[in-house]
């Protein structure tokens, strides 16, 4: 379980939101909202534990998360703006790498989940040479890897096509279903969740 | 609601705490530069050898301390804000920072002005000169990061990290320093190689000294809490600060 | 642990290897830094020998300096330095695997280069021994010292000078003992205790330098 107390975000003297507290359980799917420029990023990097809060703390299982970062990481995929590929190294090899350092137990077959994400037939290209749709897929296939039951997704959906949105939201489904957490930005509509989402929308926030 | 108050009823705390203790540090430091200065420059007898040049002792010795005990300050504070996450303690980095080059150059400068009388020219890498001179290199680049930085609560934090990893860096650098000077030239002349000062020259050393740790203290303050004011501008208690003054 | 220390190194590797001119430039400047100097100062050997440890050194110096912008400029624009910053794994381990890395693909060649600044420089064998086993204990300290610069201001657009600044004074001590073992060593005079000393530095950097750089990365990722 992921718990914020208190939070407060502040971004070169600019206080982006004050005092959020926010509850993930087993299951939940958490869309947060809000224009831009509202702090949903610094929300999702502050609750990965990239960025340290200016007041406030996360936890995760009761323990703040900088106490255990390791159990914690080890529970939690996050996706950011950049898919954090190796341009030299091949699509394949790029989601090894990851198999390897975070993924420990996973028996999963990677070409099939390459098959999966639409990768198929690409595995051995340079990441370099991939679109920046298919990037992001190499980084999305770790979805299928299994493992981390937090999953923090800031923008997933950035070039992605209609179809590939579809089989992620199945697959979101099916992660809350068997008790994982979903944190996600995203600008477009959750219409395969839509019965299952929890909004959480940001405001920006002005200045006493 | 305390937790709600409480980051940023700490800084009004700090800037209130520092404002008492302003007036203390600036006073001390005027005090005892005044005596300091008259009694060192024209009560104290003159140096049988240097004659009246010896006088730059008076500022150049405290310069060179200050300079070493602004960077150990620094380094304490960075510390403090690296542990323990106090925003106020990576404030005071970036507020000591200026005022430690500052004494460290014109350590250097009169260093250098009175190279000129006694060796016959502006420099020489004698060894506390080199190391002087490293130390403002190390200021240069703990003030030049925390500009670099447009996030002044990250800016703080990273100075801090560089002003630790200078602290432990510094003796290393000031020993590797001594041990070159000593391998390169001899025996060169030391300039505090008397122990036996006079008393009369003596106190009045001790005076400025004191003078400097005050003067460092009452800077560090000042630029510290305007700091505070600059980082928190648009907040309650500044607001209502500002709203004081104007009325006065 | 062990395999993620190996994980990231090997990784490292292979993406440099693939992009071979950014291992290459660096060392084809210190070649060239070197050529420099006899251009500047004239080809007696006599000189040359000299003053070739200050020469050896500040080449080392600059083209190592010139190498470490690559060590995390690329991983954080791309995001996986914040992938590396959220493995369940302490950072600094794989903090030094990177470091490492870098040293084998750019501290490790000078030293194959070594025999052949020793001719261009007119150095006897024992001055090159002493060149040698200055650059194997000192360019580790290079990298590691230079990686903590490159954490402070990877996350600042144009860091280039601004790295060098915060670097060049912590180089300082590793180029005054470096540099006084290949002078003794040209005076025939025992070094081994300018090289006790770069191994001792050497030994605190590999301990202290991953926490320095992994508190600096948290700060400059954000």
């Amino acid at each position: 379980m992921l718990e914020a107390r208190a939070l407060t975000c502040v971004r070169e003297e600019r206080t982006l939101f004050r005092e959020l507290s926010l509850r993930v359980e087993p299951g939940d799917l958490v869309q947060i909202a809000g224009p831009n420029g509202a702090g949903k990023t610094s929300l999702l990097r502050l609750l990965a534990g990239l960025s340290r809060p200016f007041s406030g703390e996360v936890l995760w299982q009761g323990e703040p998360i900088q106490h255990g970062r390791d159990g914690y990481h080890a529970e939690l995929f996050y996706l950011g703006h950049q898919a954090g590929i190796k341009h030299e190294l091949t699509a394949f090899e790029n989601l090894a790498f990851f198999r390897r350092m975070h993924h420990g137990q996973s028996q999963a077959n990677l070409w099939q989940v390459l098959a999966q994400v639409g990768l198929a037939g690409l595995e051995e290209q340079y990441a370099g040479q991939l679109s920046a749709g298919q990037k992001r897929r190499v980084a999305l296939a770790r979805l299928w890897l299994g493992g981390p039951r937090l999953w923090i997704l800031d923008e997933p959906f950035t070039a992605i096509d209609k179809h590939g949105v579809k089989v992620l939201e199945n697959l979101l489904l099916t992660h809350t279903d068997a008790g994982g957490m979903v944190l996600i930005t995203t600008h477009q509509d959750l219409s395969l969740c839509a019965g299952r989402v929890r909004t959480l929308t940001l405001t920006p926030s002005l200045e006493e | 609601m305390w937790k709600w108050l409480h980051p940023y009823a700490k800084s009004e705390e700090a800037y209130r705490l520092a404002g008492l203790w302003l007036p203390w540090f600036a006073g001390f430091s005027l005090i005892s530069f005044t005596i300091g200065l008259t009694w060192g420059l024209a009560f104290a007898p003159a140096d049988y050898q240097q004659g009246d040049a010896f006088r730059i002792i008076y500022i150049h010795v405290p310069a060179a301390i200050m300079s070493m005990g602004a960077y150990s300050s620094m380094a304490v504070a960075a510390f403090i804000g690296l542990v323990w996450q106090v925003k106020t303690a990576d404030m005071a980095v970036a507020a000591i920072a200026p005022v430690g080059a500052v004494f460290t150059f014109i350590a250097l400068f009169t260093g250098a002005a009175w190279g000129k009388p006694m060796w016959g020219t502006w420099w020489v890498w004698d060894a506390r000169l080199t190391s002087e001179l490293i130390l403002l290199f190390l200021y240069l680049g703990v003030i030049a990061l925390y500009n670099a930085i447009s996030d002044k609560i990250l800016a703080g934090r990273a100075a801090g990290i560089l002003a630790l990893v200078g602290v432990i860096n510094l003796p290393i650098i000031h020993y590797s320093v001594e041990w070159w000077n000593t391998l390169h030239q001899g025996a060169t002349i030391t300039k505090f190689a008397k122990p036996s000062i006079s008393n009369d020259m003596l106190w009045p050393l001790l005076i400025m000294i004191f003078a400097f740790i005050c003067f460092l203290g009452a800077l560090t303050l000042m630029r510290l809490r305007n700091e505070l004011l600059r980082r928190e501008s648009h907040r309650p208690w500044v607001l209502k600060l500002a709203e004081e003054q104007d009325e006065i | 642990m062990w395999q993620m220390f190996t994980g990231v190194a090997r990784r490292e590797l292979v993406s440099a290897l693939r992009r071979r001119a950014d291992v290459l430039n660096p060392l084809w400047f210190f070649m060239i830094v070197i050529t420099l100097f006899p251009l500047g100062i004239g080809p007696e050997p006599a000189l040359l020998a000299r003053i070739a440890p200050g020469i050896v050194w500040v080449a080392a110096l600059l083209s190592s300096l010139l190498a470490l912008e690559r060590l995390f400029r690329d991983d954080f624009i791309d995001g996986t330095l914040e992938q590396l910053m959220l493995m369940p794994c302490p950072l600094g381990v794989l903090v030094l695997a990177k470091v490492l890395a870098h040293w084998l693909l750019t501290g490790l060649p000078l030293l194959l280069l070594s025999p052949l600044v020793a001719v261009l420089l007119s150095l006897d064998m024992s001055t090159f021994m002493a060149v040698f086993w200055t650059l194997l204990l000192g360019t580790p300290v290079l990298s590691l010292l230079g990686g903590i610069g490159v954490a402070l201001t990877v996350g600042i657009g144009k860091g280039g000078v601004l790295l060098s600044l915060l670097t060049l004074p912590l180089y300082i001590p590793v180029l005054i003992f470096a540099t006084s073992a290949i002078e003794a060593a040209s005076l025939g005079v025992a070094y081994n205790g300018q090289l006790a000393i770069l191994a001792a530095q050497l030994v605190g950097s590999i301990t202290l330098a991953p926490f320095a750089i992994s508190a600096a990365l948290r700060v400059s990722v954000n």
